[in-house]
């Protein structure tokens, strides 16, 4: 270990303690909750944000990327969102407060809110360790989120959407979601806002009881000036089936994080992530995975354009337990750099401990293919729009394996407002 | 139409001169082919007309009726009439054959100042031009020549081709890796669009296409130069002799 001077706290740093001291009296929470609240706060103040130094934060050096905080108070009222699919059920959250809830047949949703007060089973707020700084900053100042419980057996065919929308200030979610035995649901989470500069963290748990089957899909496009950091924490049992799709389309700052553990045999992850990276952005997925039962299979596959001065980060860690023999995990990041100022680091990690496994990993990173561009100009296609069908090839390979009709034609109207503005 | 002047042109990455003064002309109406061994310079020509900026013009001008092209993009020369059907047409993963044709004819609309076209209009279009070249509408749906034969990518050339009429049709190859079925396909299709208005450029190594696609004249490159011209017979006497004696006669 080596022993650190520490860091006289920055300007992010101090106005985080001093905004807890004035907020905390108002915030949900038992005494349980405000003990946590208290624990986050602390470690905050005695460790100020990872910096570099912090393996897992050493290419988003949290520190300097977060180096002043909005104001507490949100600058008005967060604009509506429309649904992504006409079908959704909305479960809209407005600068960090439920506003409302659509019902759903077999699904329960309550307010964390009202579960911080009480003492609700499922939901917990443990962080990952003094570098947290998601998780910490998130148990320090959540105000409310979804606690969703899809009830053993249902078979919902309608989607729900969740909604976190925001306008500046700061936002702290978090949301619980559990699939019960043998059921399925698909999941929208969007987080979208104006360009005021905001700062959202978000967190959300989600298990798939055995058998469970989910499609959830993260999709970003907070404004130009946010700040987004999130976590998701997910459990899968026996056989249960996740495929978790991830769109960027926006933001200034965007660190997801990813910590899934596989306990159960038979359980299978499907991870895609698409991040659109413009202007001076930065964008971090870290994923960090955990076969730790036999029987077990993930793919990740992430697709990055990357343009302007824009920094993409991709860490994908895969953990294979003792005894996870026949785990089989194949992982791969490709990149497409649109300009010579753009950047991306991908940090694949492999640590295998059971010896009867099949783990790969690949990246690419690239320029577009000349011979490709030439040729669809040679048929009259401008070069502006060459490029854009080229870019939204890349991408739409990936987006495509969704195989739901609807949610493909609003991703990829989404991807084509990009690339006008990008490519 | 077309009217090649002194051309010059070196790749532009190691300054290797491949194009040496060649003069070439090509009335509209006329079917040009240019034959020649391997090395004189013929996928290089046709690269050079459709634009491709591998390779620099240092020297020379092409006109296209009447007005120098080399300023000009690969897309705008297309959209101002020339076409290149490739030796080697690119396959390109996750772009649907159906959705490039769409953007590519709109893209030309657009350029001469036309409307789009609506889907049933363009799907209609399709049909017609894929059905003479025994081109099925499963075979649209999948990623532009992925995992086409060789014969279906030279097919779908011609498709596009037809599709987008151009003026300057320059074929470069195009009998390469064809068998005598699709190579009647494939003539046909060119044929087809012979027309007073349209000049046909095609590049080829060996006489046997010229049987299908008859040319009005034939001209035998060397070393970056047109060495000869002459009319059809010219290039049964290079079936019959081979390169070697026009070219030395040439020297």
């Amino acid at each position: 270990m080596t022993v650190q001077s520490k860091l006289p706290l920055t300007a992010a740093e101090t106005a985080l303690v001093d905004q807890f001291g004035a907020q905390f009296g108002s915030l949900p929470g038992n005494a349980e909750v405000v003990k946590l609240r208290d624990r986050a706060i602390q470690a905050i103040k005695e460790n100020g944000l990872p910096t570099r130094r912090v393996e897992a934060w050493h290419y988003t050096d949290l520190r300097r990327l977060l180096a002043t905080l909005p104001g507490y108070v949100p600058s008005g009222e967060a604009q509506d969102l429309e649904r992504i699919v006409d079908a959704a059920a909305r479960l809209v959250l407005r600068n960090g407060k439920v506003s409302a809830t659509e019902s759903v047949e077999q699904l329960t949703v309550n307010s964390m809110s009202d579960a911080l007060r009480a003492d609700v089973s499922g939901v917990s707020m443990n962080d990952h360790g003094i570098h947290d700084a998601t998780g910490l900053i998130n148990s320090a100042f959540v105000t409310d989120g979804f606690v969703i419980n899809v009830e053993s057996g249902a078979k919902i065919a309608k989607p729900v959407e969740m909604q976190s929308l925001h306008d500046g200030g700061q936002v702290h979610v978090r949301n619980s979601v559990t699939i019960g035995e043998g059921a399925s649901v698909t999941v929208f989470d969007r987080h979208a806002g104006s360009d005021t500069e905001v700062l959202e963290t978000a967190v959300t748990e989600l298990k798939l009881r055995k058998g469970a089957e989910a499609l959830w899909v993260t999709i970003q496009e907070t404004g130009d000036a946010a700040t987004h950091l999130s976590q998701m924490n997910v459990t899968l049992e026996e056989d249960a089936k996740l495929t978790l799709f991830i769109v960027n389309l926006s933001g200034k700052v965007i660190r997801q994080e990813i910590n899934g553990d596989v306990v159960g045999e038979g359980a299978d992850l499907t991870f895609r992530a698409v991040n659109l990276i413009g202007d001076d952005a930065h964008c971090d997925i870290t994923l960090s995975l955990g076969h730790l039962v036999p029987n077990t299979t993930s793919t990740e596959t992430v697709r990055n354009v990357v343009t302007g001065k824009a920094q993409g980060v991709f860490q994908g860690q895969i953990r294979v337990g003792r005894i996870a023999q026949k785990t089989d995990a194949q992982m791969a990041c490709n990149t497409l750099l649109l300009s010579d100022d753009a950047g991306f680091s991908t940090k694949p990690e492999l640590e295998i401990f059971a010896d009867d496994v099949v783990c790969a990993h690949g990246a690419t990173v690239a320029e577009i293919d000349e011979d490709h561009l030439f040729y669809l100009m040679a048929r009259g296609i401008s070069e502006k729009t060459a490029r854009g069908l080229l870019i939204k090839a890349f991408v739409t390979e990936i987006v495509e394996e969704l195989e739901n009709e609807p949610l493909i034609e609003a991703l990829e109207a989404r991807i084509d407002r990009w690339l006008e503005v990008h490519a | 139409m077309l009217e090649i002047k002194n051309l010059h042109a070196r790749i532009a990455e190691d300054g290797t001169e491949i194009i040496r003064g060649l003069n070439l002309s090509v009335k509209a109406g006329e079917v040009a082919a240019i034959m020649g061994p391997n090395g004189s310079g013929k996928s290089t020509l046709s690269y050079i007309l459709a634009g491709r900026d591998d390779y620099e013009v240092t020297e020379g001008d092409i006109l296209y009726n009447g007005e120098s092209i080399l300023d000009m993009d690969p897309a705008e020369r297309a959209a101002a009439g020339i076409f290149l059907a490739f030796q080697y047409p690119m396959e390109i993963p996750g772009v649907a054959t159906m959705q490039f044709l769409k953007v590519a004819m709109n893209e030309q609309r657009k350029a001469h100042g036309q409307d789009e076209l609506t889907t049933p209009d363009f799907i209609r279009l399709v049909k017609e031009a894929a059905g003479s070249l025994d081109i099925s509408m499963e075979m649209l749906k999948r990623p532009l020549n992925v995992g086409f034969s060789g014969g279906e990518k030279k097919r779908a050339e011609i498709l596009q081709m037809k599709l987008l009429e151009p003026k300057l049709c320059v074929l470069d190859e195009t009998d390469s890796g064809l068998d005598i079925d699709a190579l009647k396909i494939v003539s046909d299709g060119v044929n087809s669009l012979r027309s007073p208005d349209r000049a046909t450029i095609v590049i080829t190594h060996y006489q046997r296409l010229l049987d299908y696609i008859v040319p009005d004249t034939v001209h035998v490159l060397s070393k970056g130069r047109i060495v000869k011209t002459g009319d059809k017979s010219l290039a049964h006497e290079l079936e019959a002799n081979g390169y070697a004696d026009i070219i030395n006669e040439a020297a």
